[in-house]
């Protein structure tokens, strides 16, 4: 095939995906998006690369060890465990979101592995037992070394609080980027909607207001789908 | 390797799809021209539910968003961040220039903030004021048509504020301001600094039956797939393509301008890179919107008998007096805004209100201004979401760190919490600032890559001062703290490196002197009448703005000179 016939087949190809798509991901009246989420499904819009990116650390397996991945769920449901309306951090699939994340951004591996092996070694000279195998108080009794800013007395910890903020931090944004999460900190948005500002109630709270000039010049949905005109000084007057 | 032969002969061939780009394609192809868009990137629809990114979850992500592949993270809409596979960029010492490129059709437009500002009367003659720089050839009188047509054409929502360097146009209804932003306008009121609604490029009312009306979700950046918010693809060349007059080629990156003995263009050489394979494509004219520092790059690399130079480039001009927008910022944490009660703030996915230039550069020790763009509110959580949790605490007095249900607490209470304050301004065009190209590396093309050499001078340095105690005012006014250290001396008050604003221009500046200028006021070379760049290289100085909606006025100000002066057979 030359040059202009692969070419022309590519364009035609391109067109063609467009105008299907638009059946399942056009628009109704009113600009609301209709996305037919079986077509999306398990696609978050990569590239080749992208795919390949993924595959390839999907291929890998788990990075940690069972019993890596069976202390970092403990670690996890203390840092955030569950309470009378959410899940736990181990409901949420965390360990498996630090496993990934470590393969997808190396340089927490390290930190992750060795701060978990300090873990250890610093239970087993307190109380001459693995981590896991430590009662809840006995945990919670590392933690209280580790999650807490350094000070003088403490600064023997220095290592175990690097490894902790580091675990944490990854847990939060592994807990709160689920749907769980999403839910448990009130994120009620990435839907259509139409925006008409700031709930009156929360005005009052705190004591503020739209500005009184710019009354009939903000957005009015009534007439969104109306065409917008505009005299000839700029006035919409549509 | 032979190089092919595309026997298509064209009216015009536009290199890029962006801004530019679209705006000449879409002009040309309406106007009856037969024309070729070549662009380096791959073809891209927001439509596509196969590339779409837009009303994603974070879980979607197995990295939740995180930056790995993608520099601003994996839901925005840029294949090509800083960094392009294969095609590398160099830097002399003592320079840190950061290059965005994009490689998809429609560029940056996909993802960009949508802030879309003219510019002002004063911004085309600044020489007139403070002496520095060069003067534009044209005033906004002479664009001012072309704005107005723009404005109506894409859509823009904002307000007519009667201001004399940031013009009223013709404006959709802006969106009501969101708690933040209510904080952030009694807060830098109090200060003397004026906020009025942002100017964006989103449709919040109805302009055509080929585009839907913005819903609300807050993402422009993953690119509208109602076509809501503008982008070149979905608003300029998509409709343009109906006219049959468009051929476009994608995944084809071009190496440079061809031309006869006598130094006129006769078409572009292309690689393919689905073939690998070198291409000539004919046409009368030829349009570059590759953006400013590629289509500079595409002259200094046409070298010929008639322009040993590169072309257009007999004034040693190309690739000078590149300079983009200063940028620094701060951010705050406003104990009013913990504890909030939750609601759908998502709004449209840029700013909804900004603060226009107001200083009296007299008083002042820098030249030229900035505007004030902010964020905040009750965002969608993706990685990185909850790091500052616990460290927070510190700003109330309370204990810093733990685990547990107090963490769990932390979380709901600091969330919506913190607000960005960034501004956006002027540089003053330096001759030494430049891109070149590198005599020692070609790209994995074959082509000749470019070398950045750009340092910041005083002016900006003041300048960007001048911003963070301008924030560090406003957080306070809102009855907030600063959050980390506020940049100071020994980091250049945290201004940004070049590049890093992507708003770079002015490396074919356009201008009367063919000595002193690339393009004359039509953008067209003084060296080679046919062809035109409508890209912002041409840009004689940045301005307090955003590049993109001035780029998009010459464009069609450039496109209609070609459809009158091949009608007169003038080119």
């Amino acid at each position: 095939m030359d040059r202009r016939d692969s070419l022309k087949t590519l364009l035609i190809g391109g067109i063609g995906a467009t105008g299907l798509t638009i059946g399942v991901a056009g628009c109704k009246e009113g600009g609301q998006p209709v996305v037919d989420t079986e077509i999306n499904k398990g696609l978050y819009g990569r590239t080749a690369s992208e795919k390949e990116h993924d595959a390839r650390i999907k291929a890998n397996g788990p990075f940690f060890s069972e019993s890596d991945l069976s202390l970092i769920a403990v670690l996890c449901d203390l840092i955030l465990p569950a309470t009378a309306t959410a899940g736990s951090a181990t409901d949420a699939e965390v360990p498996a979101f630090i496993d990934f994340i470590v393969q997808d951004l190396p340089y927490h591996q390290i930190p992750i592995q060795g701060g978990l092996m300090w873990l250890n070694g610093e239970s087993n000279k307190r109380f001459n037992k693995i981590f896991e195998s430590c009662t809840d108080s006995q945990q919670k009794q590392i933690l209280d070394d580790i999650a807490f800013p350094s000070t003088e007395k403490t600064a023997q910890y220095d290592a175990g609080r690097k490894f902790f903020g580091r675990f944490r931090n990854l847990v939060l944004t592994g807990y709160y980027t689920t749907k769980m999460g999403i839910d448990d900190v009130g994120y009620v948005g990435n839907r259509a909607n139409l925006w008409d500002g700031v709930p009156d109630d929360v005005l009052d709270k705190h004591g503020l207001s739209y500005d009184k000039s710019m009354e009939g010049k903000y957005v009015n949905h009534d007439t969104r789908n109306t065409q917008a005109e505009w005299d000839e000084k700029g006035n919409l007057i549509t | 390797m032979q190089i092919k032969e595309n026997t298509d002969q064209y009216d015009a061939i536009i290199v890029g799809s962006g801004a530019g780009g679209g705006m000449a394609a879409n002009i040309l192809a309406n106007n009856g021209l037969k024309v070729a868009i070549v662009e380096a990137g791959g073809y891209f629809d927001p439509k596509d539910p196969k590339t779409m990114t837009q009303m994603k979850w974070p879980w979607e992500s197995p990295r939740r968003g995180a930056s790995t592949n993608r520099a601003f993270g994996d839901f925005d809409m840029s294949w090509g961040d800083w960094e392009v596979d294969g095609e590398p960029y160099t830097k002399k010492k003592g320079t840190d220039f950061r290059w965005w490129r994009s490689r998809m059709l429609g560029g940056r437009t996909n993802h960009w903030g949508r802030i879309s500002l003219r510019f002002g009367p004063k911004d085309f003659k600044h020489k007139d004021v403070d002496g520095l720089g060069e003067n534009w050839p044209i005033s906004y009188e002479e664009v001012k048509p072309f704005y107005d047509r723009l404005d109506k054409m894409i859509g823009i929502a904002g307000t007519n504020e009667g201001l004399p360097n940031d013009p009223d146009g013709f404006f959709l209804p802006p969106p009501k301001p969101r708690l933040h932003e209510l904080y952030y306008t009694k807060g830098a009121r109090k200060s003397g600094i004026p906020v009025i609604p942002a100017r964006i490029s989103i449709l919040t009312k109805r302009i055509n039956k080929d585009r839907g009306v913005c819903f609300y979700c807050g993402q422009c950046n993953r690119s509208c797939n109602a076509y809501a918010d503008f982008s070149s693809g979905s608003c300029l060349i998509f409709p343009a393509m109906k006219s049959g007059q468009i051929d476009l080629y994608t995944d084809c990156m071009v190496k440079n301008v061809t031309t006869d003995s006598e130094g006129k263009a006769t078409g572009v050489s292309y690689i393919n890179k689905e073939d690998m394979m070198e291409y000539e494509m004919k046409a009368k004219v030829v349009v570059l919107g590759a953006s400013a520092c590629s289509s500079a790059r595409i002259l200094l690399n046409s070298k010929s008998k008639q322009h040993p130079n590169g072309l257009g480039n007999s004034s040693d001009h190309v690739g000078r007096y590149l300079h983009d927008s200063t940028g620094s910022g701060l951010s705050g944490f406003i104990p009013a805004l913990m504890d909030r009660k939750k609601y759908n703030e998502d709004g449209t996915g840029a700013l909804h209100v900004y603060s226009p230039w107001w200083g009296d550069n007299k008083k002042l020790d820098f030249a030229r201004g900035y505007h004030i763009e902010m964020w905040g509110g009750l965002g969608m959580p993706a990685y990185g979401f909850g790091g500052q949790a616990t460290q927070m605490n510190e700003y109330i007095g309370k204990q810093v760190g733990g685990y547990g249900d107090s963490l769990r607490e932390d979380v709901k209470r600091f969330y919506g919490s913190t607000i960005g304050i960034v501004g956006r301004g002027e540089s003053i065009a330096m001759y030494d600032n430049r891109c070149e190209i590198d005599p020692d590396q070609v790209d994995r093309f074959g082509i000749p890559i470019l070398r950045f050499d750009y340092k910041w001078s005083d002016q900006e340095r003041n300048q960007a001062k001048h911003m963070v105690d301008t924030f560090e005012e406003i957080i306070h006014n809102m009855g907030g703290t600063v959050m980390g250290e506020k940049p100071g001396k020994e980091n250049d008050f945290g201004l940004l490196a070049p590049g890093q604003i992507i708003h770079e221009v002015g490396t074919t500046r356009m201008g009367n002197d063919p000595k002193t200028s690339v393009t004359n006021k039509y953008q067209q070379l003084h060296d080679a009448k046919n062809v035109f760049i409508v890209d912002a290289g041409p840009f004689t100085s940045q301005a307090d703005k955003n590049c993109t909606w001035t780029i998009l006025a010459l464009s069609m100000r450039t496109s209609e000179y070609i459809v009158d002066q091949l009608k007169k057979q003038n080119i």
